[in-house]
């Protein structure tokens, strides 16, 4: 009993973007009987009909939507189109995520204070600690069903992850297990237990895998206060004289352009279309865009310092058999600055199909190099390093003066250049990933290029001062008290951990404060 | 109309009239054809291959051209154990995108007239030695035209699933209950 709300009915909130941090912030307001909009610019697909092949899964499920790019990262080489790998879908990336669900490390939210200022970067504290999130990282993993929290037992590890441990073991690597999965291990919430099937990135066709569009948001709906509208493709938002916010205009299912008003906005689009839309929403009172006295949406773009390792063996691994991500290795996350680099990264375990191994082993690559690598599909492992990225002042998303939607607003593009901590960190990963492998008897080691980023964070981010961010520790605009961020892009730093645990205790946390605030009436 | 059809090996004593994609070795090399290679033969607007019975039609592109485009797909991609219609049903596309679209069709044309050009008497396919058509490639690997064939491969040869089983590759696993009981953790030799 989804409750359908007036294009004008002013009360309500209304949310862009259905998927970690959306959709969760939609259903816990909904949960306290608050009235929510959530514009959702995809469609909604459930999970049956997800799809166990790769390309017509992303044709299902992708922002294809054209962006523009810059920079020296190789992304723009090879996918220049392509900045992203995210979702455009009621669920938005929680339909495609891999499960992983780790908590920030302490120091890694004061990561200005650990790490002292690194030349060409431009850290910050966030205004808020692990102690204040801990309460919520909680309440997160308790409603995900977070493996090894909760009494909840670890998944069984596959194929991959047995080659993953053996190498770890040799390495001396000590913090090594099958990960903090919110995938079920067993019947939970309503939802069977994994299959191991494979094709977690298609997004999980049992409902094993958390994602909001078979549980936050049909838990919404079922209190008769959410609303989800799919094909919604925001534009724009707009303020009255006083320069609070009092509406979203979009286009919607029919391509008609509409009004909805709005009591309160959050903006949870992932960190490309977030800001896009704020300075889209550009006006005389506004004129770099909304919620931008600081100069600042758009800026301090971060992806994680990835790339990913593959070792051939002599013998089958199959490595494509069970969920994606089936482990982890965490003794290189930790700050340790004698590695060469501030911060630290993950290795989690990864493994594609093999035709999105031809389009991502080594992109633009081909003759017997390349071919003779997939000869051995069968016998390939592979693992995925991502690490805490420096933020940068120019890694940002700015509107494309010259290319516009079919709407006829800009896109968006994104800049980019490695920090020389991403790269000392990266070529570390790689060296640890490659004598891993090799301990176990790899023949073969490819250190593979990063992908379209599917970690889109610090576009908005969060400070204790106005003139550093865009939003403060509860994720409103420093300049427009009605006006939220509820996705990555408030994070002010990265970390090394995967962020969709971290966007869900900020939504949770987020909710209880606009709750808060509307009763008091100050927004 | 460009198709791919495979069809059982034609007898030398047998051949069927009626249906030209039926015609037998032996009268594709007494009508006039063209054996380029070993393998691959040209008649009239079809490429046919005798020995392992398959063929192509062209309609917009030369035939001798799809067959350079073939031969060109195996040596981007080189899969010594993937048969040469994989490839053929991967570059089969341009046939029809150079009907609709006279920059592909020029595009395509041009490209593969460059590689004859480059090697000589015999054209590309007339290059015996991988190694020669290589050096070749090498030379021309950052042109629109290698990069248009190199990057349409990578779907048009990869996302066959037929070809999935040849790299040991299982494909959808849903329908069969997931890897849960066949096989996730069966590794045995570490």
């Amino acid at each position: 009993m989804a409750a359908p709300y007036d294009l004008k009915d002013d009360s309500v909130v209304v949310i862009i973007g259905s998927g970690a941090g959306g959709g969760t912030l939609g259903n816990e307001l909904a949960q306290k009987g608050i009235d929510v909009v959530i514009l959702e610019a995809g469609a909604r697909h459930e999970y049956e009909e997800f799809t166990n092949n790769e390309w017509d899964s992303f044709g299902q499920l992708a922002w294809v939507d054209k962006r523009t790019t810059s920079g020296d990262w190789r992304v723009a080489r090879d996918f220049p189109n392509l900045p992203a790998w995210i979702v455009k879908s009621v669920g938005g990336s929680t339909t495609h995520w891999a499960g992983a669900s780790l908590r920030f490390q302490d120091h890694e939210f004061q990561a200005l204070t650990h790490y002292g200022k690194v030349k060409g970067a431009s850290l910050l504290d966030w205004p808020i600690t692990l102690a204040d999130l801990e309460p919520y990282y909680a309440k997160a993993e308790d409603k995900m069903g977070v493996t090894r929290t909760n009494g909840i037992a670890g998944l069984p590890g596959n194929n991959n992850f047995k080659v993953l441990k053996a190498g770890a073991d040799k390495l001396g690597y000590k913090d090594c297990h099958t990960g903090n999965m919110a995938i079920n291990t067993a019947e939970r919430d309503g939802r069977m237990s994994c299959q191991q099937t494979g094709f977690c990135f298609q997004g999980c066709k049992w409902g094993a895998k958390w994602s909001t569009l078979y549980t936050e948001i049909p838990k919404g709906e079922q209190t008769g206060k959410l609303e989800v509208r799919p094909n919604s493709m925001a534009q724009k938002i707009e303020h009255d004289k006083s320069g609070k916010v009092t509406g979203v205009v979009y286009v919607d299912k029919d391509g008609k352009q509409q009004l909805q008003k709005a009591r309160v906005v959050a903006v949870a689009g992932n960190s490309i279309e977030s800001p896009r839309l704020l300075l889209n929403s550009a006006t005389s009172m506004f004129p770099d865009g909304l919620a931008n006295s600081s100069g600042q949406v758009g800026r301090n773009y971060m992806r994680h310092t990835t790339g990913s390792v593959y070792g051939i063996f002599e013998k089958p691994v199959h490595m494509y058999r069970g969920t994606t991500m089936a482990g982890i290795i965490r003794d290189e996350a930790r700050h340790d600055p004698s590695r060469g680099f501030v911060g630290g990264y993950e290795m989690e375990t990864l493994s594609l199909g093999l035709p999105f191994m031809a389009a991502f082993l080594d992109p633009g690559g081909w003759g017997r190099s390349f071919t003779s690598a997939l000869d051995q599909y069968v016998n390939m492992a592979g693992l995925w390093i991502v690490g805490e990225d420096m933020p940068q002042e120019d890694n940002r998303i700015t509107l494309n003066k010259n290319e516009k939607d079919k709407y006829g607003l800009p896109i968006a593009n994104v800049n980019f250049n490695d920090h020389p901590n991403d790269i000392a960190m990266r070529d570390h990963a790689y060296e640890q990933g490659k004598a891993l492998y090799e301990a176990v008897g790899a023949t073969r080691v490819f250190p593979t290029p990063p992908y379209p980023s599917t970690h889109n964070l610090g576009t908005n981010r969060m400070s204790e001062k106005a003139k550093d961010g865009v939003v403060n520790k509860f994720g409103q605009s420093h300049d427009v008290a009605n006006l939220f961020v509820s996705d990555g892009s408030q994070f002010t730093t990265g970390g090394a951990e995967n962020p969709t645990l971290t966007i869900v205790s900020l939504a949770i946390r987020q909710a209880d404060y606009i709750a808060k605030e509307m009763s008091a009436k100050t927004i | 109309m460009v198709t791919i059809f495979n069809r059982k090996a034609a007898t030398r004593d047998a051949p069927q009239p009626n249906d030209k994609h039926r015609l037998s070795r032996r009268d594709l090399l007494k009508g006039g054809t063209v054996g380029l290679g070993a393998i691959l033969v040209i008649s009239g607007s079809s490429i046919i291959h005798p020995e392992f019975a398959w063929g192509l039609d062209t309609s917009n592109l030369k035939p001798e051209t799809m067959v350079t485009l073939i031969q060109l797909a195996r040596d981007i991609y080189p899969h010594d154990h993937i048969p040469d219609r994989f490839y053929a049903i991967a570059v089969k596309p341009y046939d029809a995108k150079a009907g609709e679209d006279a920059e592909t069709k020029k595009l395509i044309e041009d490209g593969i007239a460059d590689l004859d050009k480059r090697a000589g008497k015999g054209g590309y396919i007339g290059l015996g030695w991988e190694d020669d058509r290589l050096a070749i490639l090498r030379k021309v690997e950052d042109t629109p035209f290698f990069q248009t064939v190199r990057g349409g491969l990578v779907t048009g040869l990869y996302n066959q699933e037929e070809i999935w089983p040849l790299f040991g590759y299982e494909g959808e696993s849903y329908s069969k209950g997931g890897y849960i009981a066949r096989g996730f953790s069966d590794i045995e030799w570490l």
